[in-house]
């Protein structure tokens, strides 16, 4: 399986699910983290989290232990 | 005259929500509390002819989907259940027009509750200059509700809101399909006879949407009265029922919107094909850098803490001045007595008491208002997230903290970029522990007079600067451990997300500046100011009464009197005023003792003398409950000094050096300065800080709180400190 977290700065993948159903997942699905949107990593903080996403046109920042909540598929 | 019509204003973070609602508005707002909660309600009133229009601000949100009760407020406001605002006549969903997808997810939400609604495609101007091409008029058939282009910085746009208000008035509902799959629908209706039976018929049905898709949410377990449990345990099957049928909770509402908000512009919106790296993508490359990025945060910190620190002491200088000018004003039109004393010490000084906060709180309201509108505020909080999440809070707490070290009163109202509560809580309680710049006489005075002289390395490094950055760092070291343990006891919880919108650069706006620094300045005058001015004037009253004044205020005329008459430099009169100067200090230093302070003082010596204080000292330290500062005047005062000594003042220095206990042995020694100094590092003798916490909070409970934990460590500090350094003396 892989996540989120590990989509290496300017690539690009496709979200396959969310797992969980706490407060932090309800949130990414609410910004728009969804199964089948396209998602790319744009950059990394300097302590090494958070991490910058670009998803539906706008910049997110999701921590490290938030991104691993979203399953990617990627390209080759 | 018709009754006001109500109107509710929600949206997104950052599209602009306040911008719009100040032009709408023209700043003229009633800012207050919703009962038992933190959300601040207000309310702007609008004349639009004859009809007089009521404006209610909601909180910025991405969804009302409420997991506490300060996000069931907006849905209480937008469901007619807020008792004190009453059913809103419409509402006006506001959305970043540049990124219309995701906004249209909360108005998805909004329309679900029925209410007449427009739209408004909030930073339009962006939009174009990014090249997006929106449909406003297909918008609005597809949508069936008035849809408005705006630019509320530019102040364009405003007037086409009223038309497109009357509009949806008159047009009233048009019933949507349903959005979501038969089998909610069918599960709903159930839930809707099941909630009948146990008592809440006539639930609307976005409540009922609600329960069915919060997981977790404050509905299933606030909702329901006597049957909660039962409606709990029914919410679980309904959930399971639905996700059998492939509607699967929460992940069905994600799906379901966002599929409406992707068919809803499908058409409508044309981006540019490819899009370039536009300058906002070349800037935040940049200033996201693993070192340029660091090396640009540090310089622009630097730059605000050094702005509300030390670009404030100018205005300081000229309200102090215009205090002087005034209170001379006073004292040449009225003679000595209580009056005069109460004008010019409790009320004039009590005003310049609130007034001194102002530079502070503008400059730092400035620069957090052009931070955050060229979007560099959530990138700084991107930047030190990691940091902070050590002591259990988010990189949000940066700034409100490290504003708390220059002063922790616009630190703490710098709190509300912080959505979580809790975290916000654990931020606002710990900011008073940041060392403010009014502990800094405390520390010279100190400093300065008990703490040897030493030098190392050539001189570079000294005894004095060690002591005064040890002093400055101590609050921020015991806030570590505070913080930490506030997140595992009072304010514990599961870790809120910490997904954050970073929106994209552009240049601030003068309008958005300006009038969200004339907010916050107007809303600590009115609402906090008037409580510090009562404070003081009280303050004032313990340290007069009770104590005859009359010998002290003769003395002071005869001085006046002959101050006006003084000739020249080498007037021999000179003297004589000095002669009946130190006279009258004498009389005050008594007055002050006989005072209620005093008394306070010497019934609490038994509980100082653990910390090596005598009278004097525990009445300096009660009387600097307005401000830390106060404490070198209160001293001064106690020993006949006057009540304008400096903290520099050898003269001051001096006595505290020679004074001594009836024994003869000496009051202080370098244990006593010390524990003087970390009981002022971490106590919270600032009765502004405290009005603020409790005007923040809306309560008084955090306020008391935070005054009795602070000086229980402060009390601790100082006991160890004396304790120890007495013992190691020996």
């Amino acid at each position: 399986m892989t996540t989120l977290d590990t989509l290496p700065v300017g690539k690009s993948a496709r979200i396959s699910e969310i797992h969980g159903e706490d407060a932090i997942s309800i949130r990414l699905m609410e910004m728009g983290l969804t199964e089948g949107e396209m998602i790319q990593t744009k950059s990394v903080a300097p302590l090494g989290d958070p991490v910058e996403f670009e998803i539906r046109g706008y910049r997110l920042s999701l921590r490290i232990n938030e991104a691993r909540r979203v399953e990617i598929e990627m390209f080759a | 005259m018709p009754p006001p019509l109500k109107i509710a204003l929600i949206g997104n973070p950052n599209t602009g929500k306040s911008t719009l609602f100040n032009a709408l508005s023209g700043l003229q707002s009633r800012v207050g509390n919703f009962p038992g909660v933190t959300v601040e309600k207000k309310i702007g009133r609008v004349q639009w002819g004859e009809q007089s229009v009521d404006l209610i601000d909601l909180p910025g949100t991405y969804s009302l989907a409420p997991r506490s009760l300060d996000e069931m407020v907006s849905v209480n406001v937008l469901l007619g259940k807020q008792d004190e605002v009453g059913l809103p006549d419409a509402v006006i969903c506001i959305v970043d027009a540049s990124n219309l997808e995701r906004n249209l997810y909360l108005a998805s939400q909004i329309l679900d509750i029925g209410l007449p609604t427009i739209l408004v495609l909030n930073m339009f101007d962006v939009a174009e200059s990014r090249g997006q091409k929106i449909d406003v008029a297909g918008l609005e058939a597809r949508l069936g509700l008035p849809v408005v282009k705006c630019s509320a910085h530019r102040k364009s746009g405003i007037d086409d809101i009223r038309a497109a208000v009357e509009r949806a008035l008159a047009m009233g509902v048009r019933s949507r399909p349903p959005l979501f799959p038969a089998a909610f629908a069918i599960e709903s209706q159930q839930l809707a006879e099941k909630l009948a039976h146990w008592g809440h018929p006539n639930t609307p049905p976005y409540l009922i949407e609600r329960l069915l898709l919060d997981v977790g949410g404050w509905l299933e377990s606030h909702f329901g009265g006597s049957h909660a449990h039962e409606l709990f345990q029914y919410l679980q099957q309904a959930r399971e029922r639905l996700a059998a049928q492939g509607c699967k909770v929460p992940m069905i509402e994600a799906r379901t919107r966002y599929a409406w908000a992707r068919e809803t512009l499908k058409n409508l919106v044309e981006q540019p094909a490819t899009r370039p790296a536009n300058l906002s993508d070349r800037i935040d490359k940049w200033l996201t850098h693993r070192y340029v990025g660091f090396i640009v945060f540090a310089f622009v910190m630097l730059l605000v803490f050094q702005a509300i620190s030390s670009g404030a002491e100018p205005f300081k200088y000229v309200i102090e001045a215009g205090q002087e000018w005034l209170s001379g004003i006073i004292i040449s039109w009225m003679s000595p007595g209580p009056f005069r004393s109460l004008i010019v010490d409790g009320v004039i000084g009590g005003t310049v008491g609130v007034l001194v906060f102002l530079p502070q709180i503008v400059l730092l309201f400035l620069f957090i208002a052009l931070l955050e509108d060229c979007g560099y505020m959530a990138r700084a909080a991107f930047l030190m997230d990691k940091l902070m999440t050590k002591v259990g809070l988010s990189g949000k707490s940066f700034v409100p903290l490290m504003s708390s070290f220059a002063c922790a009163v616009p630190g703490i109202m710098a709190t509300r970029v912080i959505e979580n509560r809790r975290d916000r809580m654990v931020t606002i309680l710990v900011a008073p522990l940041m060392s403010c710049s009014a502990r800094l006489p405390v520390y010279v005075l100190m400093v300065t007079a008990f703490v040897p002289e030493k030098t190392w390395l050539w001189g570079f490094l000294s005894l004095h600067a060690l002591t005064l950055l040890g002093m400055t760092f101590l609050g921020a070291f015991v806030a570590i451990p505070v913080a930490w343990i506030l997140k595992k006891t009072l304010f514990k919880g599961e870790t809120p997300p910490f997904v954050m919108e970073l929106p994209g650069y552009k240049w601030p706006s003068a309008w958005i500046v300006f009038s969200r620094v004339y907010d916050r300045a107007m809303s600590f005058v009115t609402r906090a100011g008037t409580l510090i001015l009562t404070m003081s004037v009280l303050i004032w009253a313990a340290c007069y009464f009770p104590g005859d004044h009359q010998p002290a205020d003769h003395l002071q005329s005869k001085i006046e009197t002959l101050e006006a008459e003084l000739e020249g430099a080498d007037d021999p009169r000179h003297r004589e005023i000095e002669t009946l100067a130190e006279q009258q200090n004498v009389l005050n230093s008594a007055l002050l003792e006989q005072s209620y302070l005093g008394r306070f003082g010497h019934a609490v010596e038994p509980l100082v003398r653990p910390l090596g204080w005598d009278w004097k000292i525990g009445v300096g330290v009660i009387a600097s409950f307005p401000a830390r500062e106060v404490i070198i005047s209160t001293l001064g005062t106690i020993y006949s000094l006057g009540s304008e000594v400096k903290e520099e003042s050898s003269q001051l220095k001096d006595e505290l050096q020679h004074s001594t206990w009836p024994d003869g042995s000496p009051v202080f020694t370098l244990p006593v300065a010390v524990s003087i100094m970390v009981f002022f590092a971490l106590c919270a003798q600032c009765v502004s800080t405290l009005l603020v916490i409790r005007r923040e909070t809306n309560s008084w409970g955090w306020a008391a709180f935070t005054f009795v934990y602070m000086t229980v460590l402060a009390y601790l500090g100082a006991l160890i400190c004396y304790q120890v350094g007495t013992w190691l003396m020996a």
